[in-house]
């Protein structure tokens, strides 16, 4: 793909300045690129000091890394977020009445839209799951939907993490920095709150109690503890919430409850928002190696004791597989067309788009469907003739474990450099709360960037930063 | 509160404090040394590792004692849980793990001290740059518990801290006395003597005790009147009577109805080692006494653990 | 008919356990054909902390130890009536979806001794075709009380040649999987006729036929479960369908000791 198709989104493709960042670049003219300079140091000096940091796995003592952050913020006007947050409201109600209907009556799979396979043979289904009815009917809590634009008016939803989706402290974080650092820029341009989020959070969590839950519920978060790559987070969120933060080893089911281990004695927890994955979630019913866990909590989930945000057995909403299904999805439980659009996915369970594939390999990216990113990936523009030959060999031997997607041009925005502003690559993961009746989308999101020129890479272990992300008003 | 939680805040602030008394422990070894007269290095630091009880762990690692190895193991040595740099980790650790029961302003100071001490700390130590590096230690730990004291409710999160602190204070003050007897024992004869006032004076400095018995005492004061000062005075805040009506009163906070079988050893201690006067300690023998305390201090230890849900 | 069952579980430990949760399934189902009159069970040396019914219509009770225990008794007892049915369980009722049953499970995972029984079998019709494979499996792996372990799989036995009821079950499941007909596991009480006393609960198969639904299979007895037979719980292999699962920590030395009475009111 030729540079000039690519998507600034703060100088379009024609070098003209886009209409949200006009406030934004009134004020960068007038600074002076020193001060800058000094303000990029000191923000990191800031992270460094709080903590703000992720563990990198695999060394011989957990070394806690910074995720790089970039002054310079992403800007979104307030109508494009309008239709951004309305298609994403859609597809996480759509992603909640499938859960509800898969682990029930199967009536999408009953009506042809779905094929059975796509199901029954999907690691991501949880049979313990069946006919469970999670409190107040909801499944994912929490959702961050990772998007992608190309144009003006052109996001695609590239994953739809229904599971436990990760940083949002950087979301909270960043803003605090920049708040901080450039108080100004707050009050010349009129940027959407985010600060509300672990407010909304404990409140949300809380109207999902169980009904044997107290007037005021019990929340929890439940980590992997502190050599978990995420465990900086998983205490922040805790602490902004104002509620425990707590291990497998802190908890046990008395008196039919899940209960934590006090100074006093034992306390039942009501709400459980758990960043533990469902395979580690339950000694006695799932991994019995697990020690992360909580023996017999699915239990007394199923009894109706505890609520787990987000509900087990949510991985089967964001299977690759099933995602290439999302518009039908939308469609099935909504009755509405789609308003976010999905990648073009090829399935090579199917023979016509396999012999597509197989044709385009050097353009297309082919992930795994089960796997959880990054392995058994290829990416085709990129990739060497050897690679391509080997994968070819892989996909034609089990096609059914496969999908396709063309390369996105992904827009950019300017990072602050040392030769000034330069453009780089960037997603966006919104976050997402549901509670009975109410899907509320903190404006905004996490905007990551890849830090190296025309990388694509947004990964943060893999060299990607981070950015303030601004919804103006109206 | 969990069970954990209040284990990582006794243990954040144990180790807060014994980084602390280590490096006042490194400085009296030093002062010791400096002002010796005629003595030898090796018994003296020997001495000092005794009363940080890890002399035999230093012996598994090392051939001889000498200063600079004694310095660099009570400084930076990892195989050394007491080191400055061991207990600083471990404090951070601790708090990492209480984040949410801490402020953030004292996570700061703690992440703060880390941050220095893995700078000072990176490289052996040169003599020169030690009571720099030393003063840095005290610093950084000093600011944690300013932000601590300044910024955290007065609650149960705040009583555990205060318990670990004084417990890990009372045994360093016994264990800093008890250098006396180790540095004394192979020459008992030297009772009285200038090296036995030096080394009286450089205890009284390592625990920032000099002044204040100066005001009680004026130009007088001998061994007993030390030993007072250090066990049985009230306003000395490194005594073992102070810390321990401490640990007593943060206790009574969290169990108000004395039911507690930790209350009632705590109170058992003071009324067997704390209430008599100081010629009762030297009857027992001064060593032994120190001995005893930092025995029962042990066992309140173990049993905070057991009351309050630590691990169980 | 009408049969009283009582039904207990002994565990002694030579050292105190100090944590310990189990899963217990013995309550048997209520369904057209069986109807529990009243159940109940007690524990000694531990607690009952709650009870739900699990995707295959299964109650279960789970129970923890009592700290530091050495003894813990599940004593369940009941009564249940329940109609002749030649067999025939009935049409499938949820929540767990018929194409469930045709899922494997590691114990049902066919290899080459699964795909070469369900080859050998030959039958005009599924029901036909199901009834040969329960002869030809009854042939060829012989029950004997104490031959297998608990963890085999269908292909453990099929290779061994030799098994128990557990065993019999798995086989004729995996069996009938491989030929995309959903099956299940039974677990459940017998009358014997020549005694009360057993100290092993039953397991069974069932197929689901169309037309018939679920269709009963002990293969171990050669014939189709009457009215001897209580159904307690079912799923896709022993593990889900276990009376009793769990885990523990501490309790060194465990001793086992299960007495089970059926007997006709």
């Amino acid at each position: 793909m030729s540079e000039t198709e690519i998507f600034d989104e703060m100088w379009g493709t024609d070098a003209r300045l886009r209409a949200p960042y006009s406030g934004f670049h009134d004020w960068l003219e007038c600074e002076d690129p020193k001060r800058l300079r000094a303000k990029q140091r000191e923000a990191e000096e800031l992270f460094r000091l709080t903590g703000i940091t992720f563990n990198v796995y695999g060394k011989a003592e957990a070394e806690e890394r910074l995720i790089p952050f970039d002054i310079i913020p992403r800007i979104i006007s307030g109508p494009e977020w309008a239709r951004l947050s309305r298609g994403i409201e859609q597809r996480v109600r759509a992603i909640n009445a499938f859960l509800h209907d898969i682990y029930h009556k199967q009536e999408i799979v009953k009506a042809g839209r779905i094929p059975e396979e796509m199901i029954r043979r999907n690691e991501a289904f949880l049979p313990h799951m069946i006919g469970v009815e999670p409190p107040g009917g909801v499944y994912t809590h929490i959702v961050g939907v990772d998007l992608v634009r190309t144009g003006p008016g052109e996001f695609f939803v590239l994953e739809d993490n229904a599971r436990t989706p990760s940083g949002v402290s950087y979301m909270l974080e960043n803003r605090e920095t920049m708040l901080r650092m450039f108080p100004e820029l707050f009050s010349q341009n009129r940027v959407r709150p985010v600060q509300t989020y672990p407010f909304d959070l404990r409140r949300s969590l809380a109207a999902c109690a169980p009904g044997c839950a107290a007037s005021d519920p019990v929340v929890a978060v439940l980590t992997p503890g502190i050599y978990n790559s995420a465990y900086f987070e998983h205490a922040f969120l805790a602490d902004q919430m104002g509620v425990e933060l707590v291990e497998g080893h802190d908890l046990r089911v008395v008196d039919g409850r899940v209960a934590m281990r006090t100074t006093k004695g034992y306390k039942p927890i009501d709400v459980l928002y758990r960043r533990v994955d469902d395979g580690f979630l339950d000694p006695l019913n799932f991994n019995p190696d697990s020690t992360l866990g909580v023996p017999g909590i699915m239990d007394v989930y199923r009894a109706g004791g505890i609520t787990i945000a987000n509900a087990p057995g949510t991985g089967i909403a964001d299977d690759k597989a099933i995602y290439s299904y999302m518009p039908e999805i939308v469609e099935f439980y909504t009755g509405e067309r789609p308003i976010l659009q999905n990648v073009q996915t090829w399935r090579c369970s199917e023979p016509d788009a396999l012999a597509y594939v197989l044709d385009h390999l050097d353009a297309l990216v082919v992930k795994e469907v089960h796997g959880s990113g990054g392995y058994g990936m290829l990416i085709g523009p990129t990739a060497s003739r050897k690679e391509i030959a080997a994968f070819r060999r892989k996909l034609k031997a089990r096609p059914g474990n496969y999908i396709a997607q063309p390369t996105l041009s992904l827009s950019t925005v300017p990072i602050f450099s040392r030769a000034g502003l330069t453009p780089r690559h960037v997603d966006l993961r919104p976050y997402v709360l549901v509670s009975p009746g109410n899907i509320n989308v903190t404006p905004g999101g996490l905007t990551r960037v890849a830090l190296k020129k025309g990388s694509l890479v947004v990964n943060s272990s893999q060299g990607g930063g981070t950015k303030d992300t601004w919804v103006l008003e109206d | 509160m969990l069970g954990k939680t209040a284990n990582g805040l006794f243990w954040m602030s144990r180790y807060l404090e014994r980084a602390e008394n280590t490096a006042r422990l490194i400085e009296t070894g030093q002062r010791i040394a400096l002002t010796r007269l005629g003595d030898d290095d090796a018994r003296e630091w020997a001495s000092i590792l005794q009363s940080a009880g890890s002399h035999p762990a230093f012996m598994n690692a090392h051939e001889e004692v000498t200063k600079e190895a004694a310095i660099n193991w009570m400084l930076r040595d990892r195989d050394n849980p007491s080191s400055i740099r061991t207990c600083i980790e471990a404090a951070r650790q601790n708090a990492r793990l209480v984040r949410t029961a801490i402020t953030g302003e004292a996570w700061e100071a703690i992440n703060a001290a880390y941050m220095s001490a893995n700078a000072s700390l990176a490289r052996k130590v040169t003599e020169r740059d030690l009571t720099e590096v030393l003063q840095r230690m005290r610093q950084g730990t000093a600011l944690v518990r300013g932000m601590i004291l300044g910024t955290m409710m007065r609650n149960e999160i705040f009583d555990f801290l205060r318990i670990g602190t004084f417990l890990e204070r009372a045994d360093y003050t016994a264990r800093i006395i008890d250098v006396k007897y180790y540095v004394l024992l192979p020459s008992i004869n030297a009772v009285g003597t200038m090296i036995d006032n030096v080394h009286w004076e450089s205890i009284l400095r390592a625990v920032s005790g000099r002044g204040g018995f100066r005001m009680e005492y004026g130009a007088g004061g001998g061994p007993r009147e030390i030993v007072h000062f250090l066990v049985l005075d009230k306003r000395m805040p490194r005594s073992l009577a102070f810390c321990v009506s401490k640990i007593e009163d943060n206790l009574r906070y969290l169990d108000p109805d004395g039911r507690s079988p930790t209350l009632r050893m705590v109170r058992d201690l003071k009324t067997q080692y704390l209430s008599h006067d100081v010629s009762a300690i030297f009857d027992y023998g001064l060593h032994e006494f120190i001995q005893s305390v930092l025995s029962a201090l042990g066992d309140v230890a173990a049993q905070i653990e057991r009351d309050f849900r630590f691990y169980e | 008919m009408q049969l009283e069952i009582h039904h207990t579980t002994r565990y002694r430990f030579a050292a105190p356990v100090t944590f310990a949760l189990q899963q217990v399934r013995k309550t048997p189902k209520s369904t057209p054909h069986q109807s529990v009159l009243d159940w109940s069970t007690e524990v000694t040396g531990g607690t009952k902390q709650l009870r739900f019914e699990d995707h295959h219509n299964n109650v279960v009770e789970l129970i923890s130890f009592d700290r530091n225990t050495t003894e813990i008794s599940v004593v369940s007892r009941g009564r249940v009536a329940l109609e002749d049915n030649h067999g025939i369980v009935g049409r499938h009722r949820g929540p767990a979806p018929l194409w469930l049953y045709r899922t494997h499970t590691p114990r049902t995972q066919p290899g080459a001794g699964v795909r070469e029984t369900a080859r050998s079998v030959q039958g005009e019709t599924t029901l036909d075709w199901l009834h040969a494979l329960s002869t030809h499996i009854r042939e060829t792996i012989a029950y004997e009380v104490g031959s297998s372990h608990p963890g085999w799989g269908a292909e453990d036995a099929i290779s061994e040649g030799r098994g128990v009821c557990q065993d019999h079950a798995h086989v004729f499941i995996a069996c009938a999987r491989h030929m995309d007909i959903p099956a299940r596991y039974v677990s459940g009480y017998l009358m014997l006729d020549d005694r009360t006393s057993q100290d092993a609960m039953h397991a069974w198969a069932e197929a689901h036929v169309e037309g018939l639904g679920w269709v009963g299979y002990d293969v171990s007895n050669g014939i189709a479960p009457d009215t001897r037979y209580v159904r307690v719980a079912t799923g896709l292999d022993y593990a889900d369908a276990a009376p009793v699962s769990g885990m523990r920590i501490g309790g060194a030395a465990e001793a086992l000791d299960v007495r089970i009475d059926v007997s006709q009111q």
